[in-house]
């Protein structure tokens, strides 16, 4: 597109380079930095790959990503399973005037501050707290139960959380597909069942992929709802990235993890974009 | 057959409309427990501890910063995010596509390495903690989404009355200012909010980043230090009555005007 006036070559330029700056200066260059801490001693200095050896050698680093990836992977499961039924029960039975309002409601609670949501869920979950003081008042059991600070705390505190958040997708998914086609599907003589299972869930699994995609990157970054939820018992990987901060200040031991992090979420990635062209074709 | 899966259906709604408040019921009804632990049974209500959160001295200049820095943020965010919008969309560039793509970059990185990354750098250039640091950090993680949201809105018709203004004589800066501002403002407003949210609600690039001085998620969570604690519901009400408020506005102000 031409522009009259003198300064059109400067002018775009001009729009562009503060943007692009600020992202080369404030996230490529603390990457770059990142990369050459990883590769430095804490003790020393000096160009060492001992920080990445470490994560491969020492069994309790690994099991922290094990431990991330199992919890990720269950809370994107359960929360899928969770999430599929009651977006399709808003979108589908519930009257239309009233849809945006159940949809509100049903988000509500997504506006909560992130931490203070996970220290609620320790309200819920704590020895004396709402749960095992009406599990013991009406007498199901006799000692108070240990939720708190288990990994199904942190499960149950991000299943909540992405339960919200793929209702929405999911919502926004169901409303998108023309209702042609299910009418097609009946009209060929599909029931509600058989329209469902191969027409409405091929359709919508696409969206499912994303929401999923989604909920695997915020999930495994988290540092909050495990480390108020879950407690030290079982470490994951971010809780690992900042005790290295926090109680040693070791930096490039800090930086190799998160690095190493990273590549996870990238293969991930990988992995899941080229699933989502394969159902695209 | 039919009535015994309606009914199902309602019932499971119901249930899981009740997995998603029950968190936010226990933390709001045990705000106003009156005594000092916020477990069952409820001893309430009573707003003393709203009042000792109004009164903490540290709890209300975290707010203070929290604002601030989420104002200023955003303000930033929107107003860089805006302007690459309208560079990337109203000109040729080249490498256009791979520049567009460094700046959403930072969308598909986790919180916790932007502000990793970023306290490398700083360490290491002498840059100490601070309030300023931390708001680097939030322009970080809401340029691109104010990027996103303003280019995936400029259409072709916007460009039509642009041509115009410039066909009648309009200067560069005057067609910004008086046509493009005023057509993009749903969504300069909406990317603004969203930064505004995000910003007031991240917690660890402002952990990782602030030291004395610090936001408002960064208290909380030293309140949580002392564990259970009916001043930490309190606040937490407080904190989820006006994301509510600023939501019921956003709902309101801009998503009604659509369908006129």
């Amino acid at each position: 597109m031409s522009v009259s006036g003198s300064n059109s070559r400067a002018l775009p330029w001009a729009l562009v380079t503060p943007a692009l700056a600020w992202t080369l200066l404030f996230f490529v260059l603390p990457f770059i930095a990142m990369g050459f801490s990883s590769l430095t001693a804490h003790e020393g200095g000096g160009f060492t790959s001992a920080n990445y050896s470490q994560f491969f050698i020492d069994p309790s680093y690994w099991r922290a990503m094990v431990n991330s990836l199992e919890v990720t992977a269950i809370v994107t499961v359960i929360s899928i399973l969770l999430a599929y039924p009651f977006a399709w029960i808003l979108a589908e039975m519930v009257p239309e005037r009233w849809q945006r309002l159940a949809l509100m409601l049903a988000v509500l609670p997504f506006w909560t501050s992130y931490v203070v949501r996970s220290y609620s869920w320790l309200l819920v979950l704590a020895q004396n707290g709402v749960i095992n003081r009406a599990l013991t008042g009406i007498g199901v059991i006799g000692e108070p139960l240990q939720l708190a600070n288990t990994r199904l705390a942190t499960v149950t505190g991000f299943v909540h959380f992405f339960v919200m958040l793929l209702t929405l997708t999911i919502f926004a998914n169901l409303k998108q597909l023309s209702p042609s086609y299910r009418k097609a599907a009946a009209d060929l003589g599909a029931g509600p069942v058989r329209t469902f299972l191969h027409v409405v869930l091929p359709l919508t699994l696409p969206g499912i992929m994303v929401g999923a995609f989604l909920t695997f990157v915020l999930c495994i970054g988290d540092y909050i709802t495990p480390q108020i939820l879950g407690g030290n018992n079982e470490l994951v990987m971010p809780q690992l990235v900042m005790m290295q901060i926090g109680r040693r200040g070791d930096f490039p031991l800090a930086s190799a993890l998160s690095i190493i992090l990273m590549a996870v979420v990238t293969i991930a990635y990988l992995a899941c974009a080229r699933w989502l062209k394969i159902e695209r074709a | 057959m039919r009535a015994i899966v309606r009914l199902a259906a309602w019932l499971y709604a119901i249930a899981i409309y009740g997995f998603i408040f029950l968190p936010v019921v226990v933390l709001v009804l045990f705000s106003l427990q009156a005594t000092s632990f916020p477990i069952p049974p409820f001893t309430g209500p009573s707003l003393r501890w709203y009042q000792a959160v109004l009164s903490d001295a540290r709890l209300t200049s975290a707010l203070v910063n929290s604002l601030l820095v989420a104002v200023l943020s955003s303000l930033a965010s929107v107003t860089l995010g805006f302007l690459s919008a309208w560079g990337f969309a109203r000109f040729v560039l080249p490498g256009s596509a791979f520049l567009r793509g460094l700046i959403t970059l930072p969308l598909t990185v986790s919180y916790l390495i932007i502000g990793m990354g970023l306290l490398v750098l700083f360490n290491w250039a002498g840059v100490p903690k601070s309030l300023v640091a931390a708001g680097i950090g939030h322009v970080v993680i809401n340029l691109p989404l104010c990027f996103a949201i303003i280019y995936s809105q400029m259409g072709d018709h916007q460009i039509n009355i642009e041509r115009a203004a410039r066909d009648l004589g309009a200067a560069e800066w005057k067609v910004l200012l008086m046509i493009t501002v005023p057509v993009m403002a749903p969504a300069i407003f909406a990317g603004f909010f969203l930064s505004m949210t995000f910003s007031w609600d991240e917690f660890v690039i402002s952990f990782l980043l602030t030291r004395f001085e610090t936001t408002l998620p960064v208290e909380i969570w030293n309140l949580l230090r002392s564990g259970l604690n009916p001043k930490t519901n309190a606040v937490g009400s407080l904190v989820f009555a006006v994301s509510i408020v600023l939501v019921v506005f956003f709902e309101l102000t801009l998503l009604r005007r659509k369908p006129a």
